[in-house]
């Protein structure tokens, strides 16, 4: 009897293990086409349709695609080391500026009492349900006619002109002050997170009020206490709204999309729909492009794994 | 308050002045011309208008799909079981990077002639199944992206592979953990077999979570649709992956119509806040808490 309890459960296991790696799979196997097609010789990319393990093993290893995206796309302002590089700036500013300032509003939201107050945290969550296109095409509007109304405003500054910094004997155009292919653009409208704002909110309310009863009777100030205490107390959470913050802006597309013409401006996804514009047929230059994009992306997430498992369970328990 | 005056800025006042902005024809080049309700009349008038709402539903049909996937995959995962993370790592792995890296790739994936589909359809499937499947629908192995009968099915299939391991598997996990062992114990003692299980205590017991996701995966889907169409698509076939989403794109960003945008993106926000609505009405009555 003993035995065959014993059996039967090993027969699960095995079928559980089956299914999962069945799913997991499929959930590689896209994956795994990317990686092969963009090691092959260009050649092989189109040859290899009468067999599917021809099509995933490549015949040789040509690691100098990864360069060759590099090269075929210098012309294009700067191309993909440029595009890498305003990806990242986007992404790392954006990034620190959501988290501050949710921090502030949340703690704001939290403990600070004042007028209407619960109004205005309802406002914020009800613009979650807003489709984006509804406040984008204002907020296009103004980056667009920015520069004609500063220009009327302030006259004494040139609003329009593209601006130049030298680095290393090197030159870079990095767009005008602030309008269209501005990095002030691209960076500060998509700065103020209302899902932020709220996380951060959910998590400072479960933070017991003692210690800071105890702070004020020492005659601690309200800044004190938010960055002595709460900040601390909150790392979990933090961490947790950076890496979800930076793995939404890495890819961001939309709002680049509209704000950005010149290529030496553009992110790493507009970047890379213009290459393949130019190459459409390259699949092994546009995988190998497309791969270095989400590396990064793949790499945050193994690292921190834990803070997003718990995050999703965070921002869902208001239910 | 920085971030009260950057949403004030950035949110607030946006959203009031495309409402504004819905009442005027507007260019940018030319002054502003007041409409009226104009532009709401020439919406319901407007077929093409129609057809992306049709083609926005249809995308849709995919999410019941979607949830039940994660539903039964987060079943198998809630065991206690060697390299369950590995799996969970895998499994997350499309939802993570979604965007458009991936959405190149599919768009090669479904290449007719190279793509790893065609050629496994074409290599591995047996004769008489590809034979079958011609004489029933016709086209196959289909072009994918560039049919007008597949290249939805082929979008809803890549968001299928995008989401089922993803956030909602998470939460149904969590879900799960939080029901009592000792409920399927009893229901093993009184017999009941694994689908009575299911229907009686898991089910009822995850309806908050699969309201939650319903929920967020509707309001998403009336507004999605955008970039994977732009990538793999631009729209087509002849519109047929084009959604409302994309049609905003289209009249504010490629055509400068930008009352006519705002006024249909209100549309949008009125569709999404109804079904919120419903769902909120309808969910207090079938949501077991």
């Amino acid at each position: 009897m003993k035995d065959e309890a014993k059996l039967k459960r090993t027969a699960k296991k095995t079928a559980t293990y089956l299914l999962l790696g069945f799913v997991g799979l499929f959930m590689l196997l896209p994956f795994l086409w990317m990686l092969s097609t963009s090691v092959k010789p260009a050649d092989d990319v189109f040859a290899s349709s009468d067999s599917p393990v021809k099509a995933l093993v490549p015949r040789e290893v040509h690691l100098q695609n990864y360069g060759k995206v590099y090269e075929a796309t210098q012309v294009m302002g700067g191309g993909f080391a440029r595009w890498y590089v305003n990806s990242v700036i986007v992404a790392v500013v954006v990034t620190l500026g959501q988290v501050m300032t949710s921090a502030c509003a949340a703690y704001a939201f939290a403990r600070l009492k004042f007028p209407g107050r619960d109004k205005l945290f309802l406002g914020y969550l009800g613009t979650m349900m807003i489709p984006g296109a509804v406040t984008m095409i204002p907020n296009f509007i103004l980056m667009r006619k920015i520069t004609q109304w500063l220009a009327t405003a302030a006259p004494l500054v040139n609003w329009d002109a593209a601006r130049v910094v030298s680095l290393f004997g090197r030159t870079y155009e990095i767009g005008p002050l602030v309008g269209l292919d501005s990095y002030f653009a691209l960076i500060v409208p998509a700065m103020f997170s209302a899902y932020g704002t709220f996380m951060l909110r959910q998590f400072f309310m479960s933070i017991p009020r003692d210690l800071e009863e105890a702070a004020t009777i020492d005659g601690c100030g309200l800044f004190r206490i938010f960055a002595t205490i709460i900040l601390p107390l909150s790392k979990p959470a933090l961490a947790t709204l950076t890496i979800f913050t930076f793995m939404g802006n890495w890819q961001s597309f939309y709002w680049p999309l509209i704000m950005v013409t010149q290529d030496s401006m553009k992110t790493l996804p507009l970047g890379l729909l213009s290459f393949m514009g130019l190459y459409s047929t390259q699949w092994d230059l546009l995988m190998a492009g497309s791969l270095m994009m989400i590396l990064p992306m793949i790499i945050v997430f193994i690292i921190g794994q834990k803070w997003f498992v718990s995050g999703i369970q965070l921002g869902a328990l208001k239910g | 308050m920085p971030n009260l005056l950057g949403f004030l800025a950035f949110t607030l006042i946006p959203v009031l002045a495309s409402l504004g902005l819905s009442f005027f024809a507007w260019d940018l080049f030319t002054p502003p011309k007041f409409m009226g309700l104009h532009n709401f009349a020439a919406l319901l008038k407007d077929h093409e208008f129609w057809y992306y709402a049709f083609n926005t539903l249809f995308l849709m049909l995919g999410i019941p799909v979607n949830i039940l996937g994660s539903l039964l995959l987060a079943i198998v995962m809630n065991q206690k079981l060697r390299g369950i993370v590995v799996f969970r790592t895998i499994y997350f792995m499309p939802s993570i990077v979604a965007g458009v890296g991936t959405y190149l790739l599919w768009r090669w994936l479904y290449n007719p002639d190279y793509g790893l589909i065609n050629t496994i359809i074409t290599n591995w499937f047996p004769g008489w199944l590809n034979n079958w499947i011609r004489n029933l629908v016709g086209e196959w192995p289909p072009t994918w992206l560039t049919s007008i009968t597949w290249a939805k099915p082929a979008l809803m299939f890549m968001t299928f592979w995008t989401v089922v391991g993803g956030y909602n598997m998470i939460l149904y996990l969590a879900a799960l953990q939080g029901v009592s062992p000792e409920l399927y114990e009893a229901a093993d003692i009184d017999g009941a077999s694994a689908r009575q299980k299911f229907w009686a205590i898991t089910w009822p017991l995850v309806s908050p979570t699969t309201f939650f996701i319903l929920t967020m995966s509707l309001i998403g889907g009336l507004q999605g649709g955008f970039e994977q169409a732009f990538v793999m698509t631009r729209g087509g076939p002849a519109g047929a992956t084009t959604t409302i989403s994309y049609y905003i794109y289209n009249q504010a960003f490629a055509w400068n119509h930008m009352g006519y945008a705002a006024a249909m993106a209100w549309a949008l926000f009125a569709a999404v806040f109804g079904v919120t609505l419903v769902n909120w009405r309808l969910g207090g009555r079938i949501v077991h808490y």
